[in-house]
């Protein structure tokens, strides 16, 4: 009983972080285009725990408002798009993603330290990202509502994003995504890293 | 014989013991371990708090997090500053959520720190304080006429209008058709497009229902947003002006004079300067396209920017306790860019009006003689978050800035307050080797002193309720509106 409590105490703490995803490619809202934004869900914010999916009520801007069950670990190759997330410290974190992941909810899953305050409803600018110049322009062009958006976030750049409004597809594979730096103190240590 | 049984019981007592030792440690294995767990306390449950306790946690495998708010519910402006009409800004309460419910994270609302609790008595609970609670007070405009029936400020404004139980009693007066806001922010815009937005649009959200009566009732049909400087210098940003333009049953009315010189500078302004201020020219100068031209005529609300506008006095008729107008000094702008300076020409102008709402900026205040605090610039001393010559003090947030930035700014500055601390822990400077009482000394305290905290599951209720009260009504959520019925919610079982 006791050496159960403690297992479980232990088990809440490594994974209190880490947050499902629901898998939008299953989504037929997604498939049809037909999500609709800002859409209320009325079903009752649960207590949390770690593999809970998003079944709450939520306003959001993209195909997130249904909780799917997305099981993302089939390794169909066709359906495998190579991501790389580079940290704020300079670290290159590879990432095996699938076509029609959400990449800020890809980045949650695999523990990136990048936030999205407002959950991908174009309300904030707190997954802000670089993307990789070979890929910059496979994107789609962000809607005036990204760049309203990311004309908030410090350190702007011609190649900035949200992730929040990154689908992946085919043909972004091998994109890179890096962090901002956007605090003035990067290291405990005290380590500058070189600029890129 | 006797020698077995002896033997039996000894390792009976044994396997007792060590079962009762396994169970104390499982239980409470932290407490064993508290000489290397830094336990610290942050005043304030505001995302600058929150952000705060949650890059901690991350990063810190032992630190107890006890977070102490003066009101029974937390998140601060998350809940009474964000529009009611912006829910998805209001997400971050979910991660806000998950930190309070941390295993290392503590939530103890209804508790006034400097008032129930001292921050010297903090100090000794916790290795670390970070202090984070924000602006509550108010840049005055500091002129005549500023303390007039019809005059007031919109953080007190946005407070009655989100349910801060110290502004329920405002109760502003909507009969006139006029009102001038003084200031160009986003919480300008915000105090503008609550006034003038169709009611069937602020019906769906969580505003208060007192509000939503008195809007209701408005007779407001213009608003008038006064600057000092130029269009190049508005505060507010695009997605906000955005929603002033196209806000419906409303129309646009500038003054294209103040818009000279404003498209030669446009190619030299960086991208968001640029976005805002070409959105802002098409608004006042573009002519609108035939469609455009049919919706504004059939809009009976009025919304415009004025610029170069000083308000010297405020105006009353007469024998007549009310506000009635504005008189504005006309200014000339010296310099350009972020740095233009508004220089008055002396010319005035008045501009009558039965509303004013001075929307200049909160200000801090300071909550503990032993803190220090910079009355000029109304923010804590610090560097990188570390309060000047106050060891294991800290702050975040507004209080460290100053009350500029949206949630998203206020998040970086609250990691880089958590990195010091943890740097300090690292180092050395922050001294965490002995052993802190914590929040068992300061719930001590507060119970002989009569005060007894709100826990987050208390909250919990309190959200719930509202929650299902908002459901009846299609709202969101249906807030409480004074303290002692969240105090009431709390306590029930």
């Amino acid at each position: 009983m006791a050496a159960s409590a403690a297992a479980r105490t232990s088990i809440g703490l490594t994974l209190r972080f880490h947050r499902v995803i629901p898998d939008c490619s299953k989504c037929p809202l997604y498939r049809l285009k037909s999500c609709t934004s800002n859409r209320a869900n009325p079903q009752r914010r649960s207590s949390f725990n770690s593999f809970r999916t998003m079944n709450r009520h939520l306003q959001t801007s993209k195909c997130l408002s249904q909780a799917q069950e997305g099981s993302s670990n089939s390794e169909d190759p066709d359906d495998v798009v190579n991501v790389v997330f580079i940290d704020r410290s300079g670290k290159r974190i590879p990432v095996k993603g699938k076509t029609g992941d959400n990449v800020l909810f890809l980045a949650h899953k695999h523990g990136i330290e990048l936030e999205g305050a407002c959950e991908a409803s174009l309300a904030c600018s707190t997954c802000h990202v670089y993307v990789s110049a070979a890929h910059f322009d496979k994107l789609p062009e962000p809607e005036e509502r990204e760049d309203d958006m990311l004309d908030m976030a410090p350190m702007l750049q011609e190649n900035s994003r949200l992730a929040c409004q990154i689908v992946l597809t085919p043909d972004l594979d091998g994109i890179e995504l890096t962090l901002p730096k956007v605090t003035r103190n990067f290291y405990v240590d005290g380590h500058v890293p070189k600029p890129h | 014989k006797r020698l077995e049984a002896q033997t039996r019981n000894q390792l009976l007592v044994l396997i007792f013991a060590s079962y009762t030792l396994f169970l104390g440690f499982a239980v409470c294995g932290k407490a064993f371990l508290s000489s290397g767990s830094p336990k610290v306390c942050i005043v304030g449950s505001g995302p600058a708090g929150f952000y705060t306790a949650q890059h901690l946690l991350k990063a810190h495998q032992n630190v107890q997090v006890d977070v102490y708010e003066r009101l029974p519910v937390p998140f601060g402006l998350v809940r009474f500053g964000v529009a009611p009409d912006h829910p998805e800004v209001k997400n971050v309460i979910n991660t806000f959520t998950q930190t309070a419910k941390h295993p290392r994270c503590s939530f103890y609302g209804n508790v006034n720190v400097g008032e129930d609790v001292s921050v010297d008595e903090l100090q000794e609970a916790y290795h670390a304080i970070v202090l984070s609670y924000g602006a509550e007070g108010n840049r005055s405009v500091g002129v005549p006429g500023e303390d007039l029936p019809g005059v007031y400020s919109a953080k007190d404004f946005v407070g009655w209008y989100n349910g801060l139980p110290s502004c329920q009693e405002l109760r502003p007066d909507l009969s006139c058709e006029t009102a001038v806001i003084l200031g160009q922010g986003n919480v300008a815009l915000d105090v503008a497009r609550i006034l003038l937005s169709p009611l069937d649009a602020l019906k769906k959200t969580d505003i208060t229902q007192p509000a939503l009566e008195a809007l209701a009732q408005s007779r407001v049909c213009r608003v008038l947003i006064v600057g000092r400087r130029g269009p190049m210098q508005v505060a507010s940003t695009i997605k906000e002006l955005r929603e002033m333009v196209n806000l419906p049953g409303t129309r646009p009315e500038m003054v294209a004079a103040d818009f000279d010189g404003v498209a030669e500078a446009l190619k030299d302004l960086p991208r968001p300067r640029k976005r805002l201020t070409e959105l802002m020219l098409k608004t006042a100068l573009e002519m609108p396209t035939e469609k455009e031209q049919e919706r504004r005529k059939k809009a009976s609300r009025i919304w415009g920017f004025r610029f170069f506008r000083s308000p010297v006095e405020i105006l009353a008729e007469p024998g007549c306790n009310r506000v009635a107008g504005v008189r504005l000094a006309v200014n000339k702008l010296e310099g350009s860019g972020e740095k233009a300076q508004a220089v008055l020409t002396g010319e005035v102008e008045d501009v009558p009006c039965g509303l004013v709402i001075s929307s200049i900026g909160y200000r801090s205040l300071p909550i503990d003689p032993t803190v220090p605090f910079d009355s000029r610039r109304a923010i804590v001393p610090n560097s990188m978050g570390r309060v000047h010559n106050a060891a294991g003090l800290y702050c975040s947030g507004w209080l460290k800035t100053g009350p500029t930035g949206v949630i998203a700014t206020t998040m970086n500055s609250s990691f880089d307050t958590a990195r010091s601390l943890l740097e300090d822990v690292e180092s050395g400077k922050l001294d965490v080797s002995s052993a802190k009482p914590g929040s068992h000394m300061i719930s001590s305290l507060l119970e002989k002193r009569g005060v007894k905290p709100v826990t987050f599951s208390d909250w919990e209720k309190i959200d719930d309720l509202e929650t299902r009260r908002g459901e009846v009504s299609g709202k969101p959520r249906e807030k409480i509106l004074t303290v002692a019925a969240m105090l009431k919610v709390a306590r029930d079982q």
